[in-house]
């Protein structure tokens, strides 16, 4: 027999992570949107301000989160699994029918293969694209005296402007994916508290509870 | 690195040992030799002289006496009885006018030195300290010895010895006696510079307005052996020499010289400096100080008479004169947005004797060519005052031509009103090769704009450059990315595609959820 337990699954650090993280990719989207020209609700010189200060930070947050994975060996969470296509095929067709969901939420298994897929892409593609370019785009006063510093530049600035639109779109549709749960805010719920409701077997359940590797209610 | 408490000290000291050395250790008025009295100005500067048994020997040497100079960048010889300006010309045939501006007495005749000429050094226009005396405006340089009718109104001639006991290190009177009124008038010429400067408040000058630094011009423009520093024909475009200390290179006419290359609180401001001069973001605008400066010049339409043959002159309601039979249309402005162009100090200029065709393209001739560009590494963006002018010139032989406007003979240009006439004697006078024909070429010059440095919270704020709308100020200038202004139309579609696509896309994906009823995850 299994019982459906409330597990905390994402601690205390990784909604830390998770929330400081949306928070300052927000801050940047937006100020960096202002630099861009796209809008002018913040002064330029502000929005250049704010963006730096947020864009250190988030590397700042980067860094340790990284050092986090590796240390808590929660990197394995984001490798590549079997089964992208009937996730891709669950979320384009079988959602829209009430189809259950092809993949087993489970401890050693947070993710979805196509979750992990997708977070992979943001933390190898999309996040370096950005900070290298805007690090490179920061310290342009150490290159701006060699001759190719001009094509240089615009070449880091469109690099860093495109990595910004694919970041924006992963956005919203991360941020729409939180509504495919049992409710429309339960991911959104689980991603404050830490808890979500996982099956576990007889064993793992005694486990838990004897030697309370996780917490459990 | 300096840190900044140690600049502001560094530059503390400098600018206030320059005014305790104003207060000196002689009194003029205690010396004999200068009570007078005087029957001409040039025995004024004999008697200066008994004592600065040097100083005549040192002028000179300088530029202010020999309006004469080589650009070292360009080796192209200068000076105003050789170079052409968009303002009156040629000095040249018209010089008791204009060598009124001259370092000295009696320069009656360009074509020679002022030596040849027989002229002598004028001490006082730089040094009265009294505030009378003044050089008319068309005696080569003299001032008035006798009282004399001007413009409808008795001028008094200035007591000589008065101002000879008065002097003193040069006050901003002395240099705006001439520089304000370059061009034949009040702020006409530079547009930075203008008797608003005499007394400026803060806000039009944050270093000479007595409520700020309480400068002179010669605080900046320092002297060494009557040379002075800071240059017009060879700008230093970039200062990398930096901050100047006591017994340095003693050119402290660059901001560098007292605020260094670094002198923002906060790094990304100064990011800019090695591309932006400071004058870019630090002089919003010039001609601030309630005159206006010329900005048209249109000497193709002058000469025009009235029905009773009068010449023709013409006020805006301002009181500017608009139209001027003797010199023709023009235009002025106030609080003026400044050009922009990439500057790296070098400027070639147009001298009478030059072949115009290359200098020409679209029918405009540019009087003096600005050299720089984004990636010479020896630029940065600089702020100038484009003045348009319209002026004389040979087609056949494509070079400008002298015009005689001055003198009481039949054919100076403001007295008689003859093109023709004017332009031969003026030519003949030179020794100029000259077709015989006249037209009119529409001109531009750029003045670089360096004074009239607003406080720093008037700087140009970052959105008036970082901007993508047409009007922004480094709209025209291309060749480099800006953010905020540059992009790639093409990533920018994509870019909002993808975003508005993935928009559209889950909004659709949510209704059809809603619409099918498939409920959420079990």
């Amino acid at each position: 027999m299994s019982h459906k337990r409330d597990v905390m699954i994402y601690s205390r650090y990784e909604r830390f992570w998770h929330w400081s993280q949306a928070f300052l990719i927000f801050t940047l989207f937006f100020t960096g949107l202002a630099i861009h020209g796209t809008h002018h609700l913040v002064p330029f010189g502000l929005a250049v301000k704010i963006h730096t200060n947020a864009a250190l930070a988030l590397i700042a947050l980067w860094v340790f989160t990284t050092f986090w994975n590796f240390t808590t060996g929660q990197w394995r969470q984001y490798l590549f699994k079997k089964g992208v296509f009937k996730v891709i095929r669950f979320y384009a067709w079988g959602i829209l029918f009430g189809e259950p969901h092809p993949y087993k939420k489970s401890l050693q298994r947070k993710q979805n293969a196509l979750q992990s897929l997708a977070y992979m892409t943001f933390m190898t593609l999309i996040g370096p694209a950005l900070w290298s370019t805007g690090i490179a785009y920061l310290l342009y006063n150490s290159w701006s005296h060699y001759a190719w510093s001009t094509t240089g530049l615009w070449i880091v600035a469109l690099l860093h402007t495109a990595a910004a639109f694919a970041m924006g779109a992963f956005v919203v549709i991360h941020v729409y994916m939180t509504t495919t749960g049992k409710t429309p805010l339960h991911y959104v719920r689980t991603m404050i508290t830490g808890y979500d409701s996982i099956e576990l077997s007889e064993v793992e359940e005694a486990y838990i509870e004897e030697t309370k590797s996780a917490e459990m209610r | 690195m300096f840190p900044r408490a140690l600049w502001r000290v560094v530059a503390f000291l400098v600018v206030h040992s320059a005014i305790a050395a104003s207060a000196g250790t002689a009194d003029h008025s205690k010396f004999d030799v200068l009570k007078g009295p005087f029957t001409t100005a040039e025995d004024v500067t004999e008697a200066c002289s008994t004592c600065h048994t040097e100083a005549a020997g040192e002028v000179k040497k300088t530029i202010h006496w020999t309006w004469d100079g080589t650009n070292s960048f360009t080796g192209q010889r200068l000076g105003k009885p050789r170079i052409m300006n968009s303002f009156c010309g040629s000095p040249i045939s018209n010089e008791p006018r204009c060598t009124s501006c001259h370092a000295g007495y009696g320069w009656t005749d360009l074509r020679k030195t002022p030596e040849e000429n027989g002229a002598t050094v004028d001490c006082l226009a730089c040094h009265d300290g009294s505030g009378t005396y003044k050089k008319t405006a068309t005696d080569a340089g003299h001032p008035l010895y006798s009282p004399r009718v001007i413009g409808g109104v008795t001028v008094e001639p200035p007591d000589l010895a008065k101002a000879a006991m008065s002097v003193g290190p040069s006050q901003r009177e002395n240099c705006g006696a001439c520089h304000f009124n370059g061009g034949g008038g009040d702020g006409v010429k530079h547009g930075d510079l203008d008797s608003s400067l005499t007394d400026p408040p803060r806000d039009l000058d944050v270093h000479m307005a007595v409520d700020g630094a309480n400068m002179t011009c010669s605080t900046c423009h320092t002297f060494n052996a009557h040379i002075p520093s800071g240059s017009r024909y060879m700008t230093t475009a970039v200062d990398p020499h930096g901050l100047d200390l006591p017994h340095d290179d003693k050119n402290r006419a660059t901001c560098e010289s007292c605020h260094g290359a670094a002198p923002h609180a906060e790094a990304k401001i100064n990011d800019h400096t090695d591309r932006v001069a400071c004058q870019s973001c630090h002089i919003p605008e010039f001609a601030r100080g309630g005159v206006a400066t010329k900005t048209l010049w249109d000497w193709s339409t002058a000469g025009r008479k009235d029905a009773d043959g009068k010449p023709v002159y013409i006020k805006d309601e301002h009181g500017h004169l608009i139209y001027s039979a003797e010199k023709g249309d023009f235009a002025y402005g106030e609080n003026v947005r400044p050009t922009y162009l990439w500057y790296n100090g070098t400027i070639e200029q147009t001298a009478i004797t030059d072949k115009l065709d290359d200098k020409i393209k679209d029918d405009v001739l540019t009087l003096n060519r600005i050299s720089g560009g984004p990636a010479d590494g020896k630029s940065r963006i600089w702020p100038f005052k484009e003045m348009k002018g319209k002026q004389p010139y040979d087609p056949e032989l494509n070079t400008l031509v002298v015009n005689h406007v001055f003198g009481k003979d039949d054919s100076a240009f403001w007295t008689n009103f003859d093109y023709p006439k004017a332009i031969a004697f003026g030519m003949n006078y030179a020794g100029l090769p000259w077709s015989g024909k006249i037209g009119f070429i529409e001109t531009r010059m750029y003045w670089p704009i360096t004074h009239m440095v607003a406080p720093k919270e008037k700087a140009v704020p970052c959105s008036d450059c970082h901007t993508r709308d047409v009007d922004g100020r480094l709209a025209g200038l291309g060749g480099f990315y800006m953010p905020g202004r540059d992009g790639s139309r093409l990533l920018d579609a994509l870019g909002y595609l993808a975003l508005f696509g993935a928009l559209f896309g889950v909004v659709i994906h949510g209704a059809l959820r809603i619409v099918l009823r498939g409920g959420h995850r079990p």
